[in-house]
């Protein structure tokens, strides 16, 4: 509750926080403002955003409205964030709780792959595993999940060294507990704090991804996305700048909100670091 | 260093996931050619070594990569190192220019920061550092175009020098320079934010350090403070993050190097993913984790340097 009322009197946390709830109430209630298919045609192609107009937000050069687009390509950012983001999550955990908490030969051969895939890019990576399970919504998903997880994997990794000889993790011992039940349900809850502040990095990092590849087009071309208008709106950048320019701002307000959320998240939780 | 064999292994998983990808590089140039019977696509199977079982070609993959061979471009009729050579100068220069700016402005910058902890000047910087590390890089790259490019026309939209202007010496540096004044800049500033970040904490952190009240006791300016005690412990941190964002600034060199249309291996990379040119992309990948492992290694160079203690461990 401490934390909690540390992450409130904090004014970038709280704003962070309100920015996030506006967003997630968007993509909500995406349907109920924009219940049109967002790429449909809507109207003239082109037509500048007005505030009286039809369009508040305009339309892009096929004629589609992009206030619709923003509301339904922000479910799809999310979504395909939090999904990517629980599945990096879940397989460094798993990676790092085996090397960090059994050691010796597992931990040298879980920490050498580790490494190897920190070794390769891993945007040019992910262009690799979209050649092969192709670019539909689940695949994508999947694949920046595929790509994220060596740095949660790392931290789960020190957290579990820093545990794993503490004296609970010995009374569990000596009480003949499971070793899967020692990692899962004792070492895990103890290590998690950390690991969760930093699945805001991860997010972040998955939207940035996920925008990047539908900007070059290699993301799911049927469901409305934010890359996807940025890269429709740079054929006309020269005249029409707004269609690129204002999916854009929606990105980066979604990563502003998820990363001071997070900061918020880290200082409550880690009063060492607090004022830094 | 000692993660070349498990890359080894890493880079023939990818070959046998490579395997399973719907379409190859005879696919592709069929659809260019604008379609053709099976018999000839058996036949260019054949001669670019498409045919055979999955295992006979890992085998001659890894065979061939042991040898530095990354075997043949069917798209650029080219062997794939060739290609990637030609193509690798771009991104080389592109990555240290934006990697020199990104450390150099955010050591500043977090240096400035953190001498004015939580004053304006602190919370001005941290809100710039905030700001651009949620800016995505391409974004940033089109709307710099809109109005360095287009409006202000200060600066070229794209590309690498000026073609057919036959620039040779000075001017021909001068020219590149100028088209790398965007892409650097815009592939550099979230690179910023992360360095501008650990900075500010690393220095706040050896502030607090023994010594440096000692060198204060002993009577020395701020200015001296920084320069001989803080600085040199702070950037620890810093040089260990170079090695660990090379391999990520390689990937938003892709994007960077198609908004700003630069012939570096970022653009190959797409390129080849579009084209299905998989011997091309699997070399990339291979020669990308190669920069990304001398990256590191020059990190630990400099890192025994700027810290004795490491070198007097290992040995």
């Amino acid at each position: 509750m401490k934390a909690l009322r540390h992450f409130l009197f904090s004014p970038a946390a709280v704003l962070g926080l309100l920015l996030l709830i506006g967003i997630v109430g968007l993509a909500i209630f995406a349907d109920l403002l924009y219940p049109r298919d967002p790429l449909a045609l809507a109207g003239r192609p082109l037509q500048w955003p007005s505030l009286g107009g039809r369009f508040l937000l305009g339309t892009d050069a096929s004629g589609r409205d992009i206030a619709a687009q923003i509301a339904h390509g922000a479910r799809t950012t999310l979504l395909m964030g939090m999904v990517s983001t629980l599945i990096a999550i879940a397989i460094g955990i798993v990676v790092g709780a085996l090397a960090g908490f059994y050691g010796g030969m597992t931990d040298d051969a879980l920490m050498r792959m580790t490494e190897a895939f920190q070794t390769l890019p891993n945007f040019i990576l992910l262009l690799v595993l979209v050649v092969v399970v192709g670019s539909n919504m689940t695949a994508v998903t999947i694949a920046i999940g595929a790509v994220s997880w060596p740095a949660v994997a790392r931290l789960t990794r020190a957290e579990f060294l820093t545990l794993r000889n503490r004296e609970f993790v010995q009374a569990c011992r000596t009480l003949g507990l499971t070793n899967r039940w020692i990692i899962f349900r004792e070492v895990l809850p103890n290590a998690l704090a950390p690991i969760i502040v930093y699945g805001s990095v991860v997010m972040a990092t998955a939207i940035l991804l996920e925008s990047a590849l539908a900007f070059l087009d290699l993301s799911d071309p049927n469901i409305a996305s934010w890359g996807n208008l940025i890269g429709q709106g740079r054929k006309v950048l020269r005249s029409e700048w707004y269609v690129s320019a204002i999916p854009g701002v929606a990105i980066l307000l979604t990563i502003l909100s998820v990363s001071l959320v997070g900061q918020g998240l880290n200082d409550a939780l880690n009063p060492r670091l607090r004022g830094r | 260093m000692s993660s070349i064999p498990t890359l080894l292994i890493l880079l023939a998983g990818l070959f046998v996931l490579l395997q399973f990808a719907p379409g190859d590089t005879v696919d592709a140039l069929m659809a260019q050619m604008g379609g053709g019977d099976p018999a000839t696509a058996a036949e260019l199977r054949r001669f670019y070594g498409l045919e055979g079982s999955a295992a006979v070609r890992l085998l001659d993959y890894l065979w061939r990569l042991v040898r530095l061979d990354l075997g043949f471009s069917a798209i650029y009729n080219k062997p794939v190192a060739t290609v990637i050579l030609e193509r690798l100068p771009a991104t080389l220069l592109l990555m240290f220019s934006a990697l020199s700016f990104a450390f150099f402005a955010g050591m500043l910058l977090g240096i400035v920061s953190a001498q004015r902890v939580n004053g304006w000047a602190d919370t001005l910087i941290s809100l710039l550092g905030l700001v651009f590390y949620a800016t995505p890089s391409f974004w940033l790259g089109l709307m710099s175009i809109v109005v360095f490019s287009i409006w202000l026309a200060w600066l070229p939209p794209g590309g690498f020098q000026e073609i057919g202007a036959g620039l040779t010496g000075i001017w021909l540096v001068l020219d590149i320079a100028r088209h790398l004044v965007q892409p650097t800049i815009t592939l550099s500033l979230i690179f910023l934010a992360i360095y501008l970040r650990i900075m500010r904490a690393s220095m706040l952190e050896v502030s607090t350090l023994d010594f440096v009240r000692t060198a204060r006791a002993k009577g020395l300016r701020q200015g001296e403070i920084i320069r001989r005690h803080v600085l040199r412990n702070a950037l620890l941190p810093m040089i260990t993050l170079i090695g660990l964002q090379a391999g990520t600034m390689l990937g938003g060199s892709v994007v960077i190097e198609s908004v700003f249309s630069l012939p570096g291996i970022g653009r190959l990379a797409y390129e080849s993913v579009v084209q299905r040119d998989l011997n091309t992309l699997l070399g990339i990948v291979f020669v990308s984790a190669i920069m990304v492992i001398c990256v590191n290694f020059v990190v630990d160079l400099i890192y025994a340097r700027l810290d004795p203690r490491i070198t007097a461990g290992a040995s």
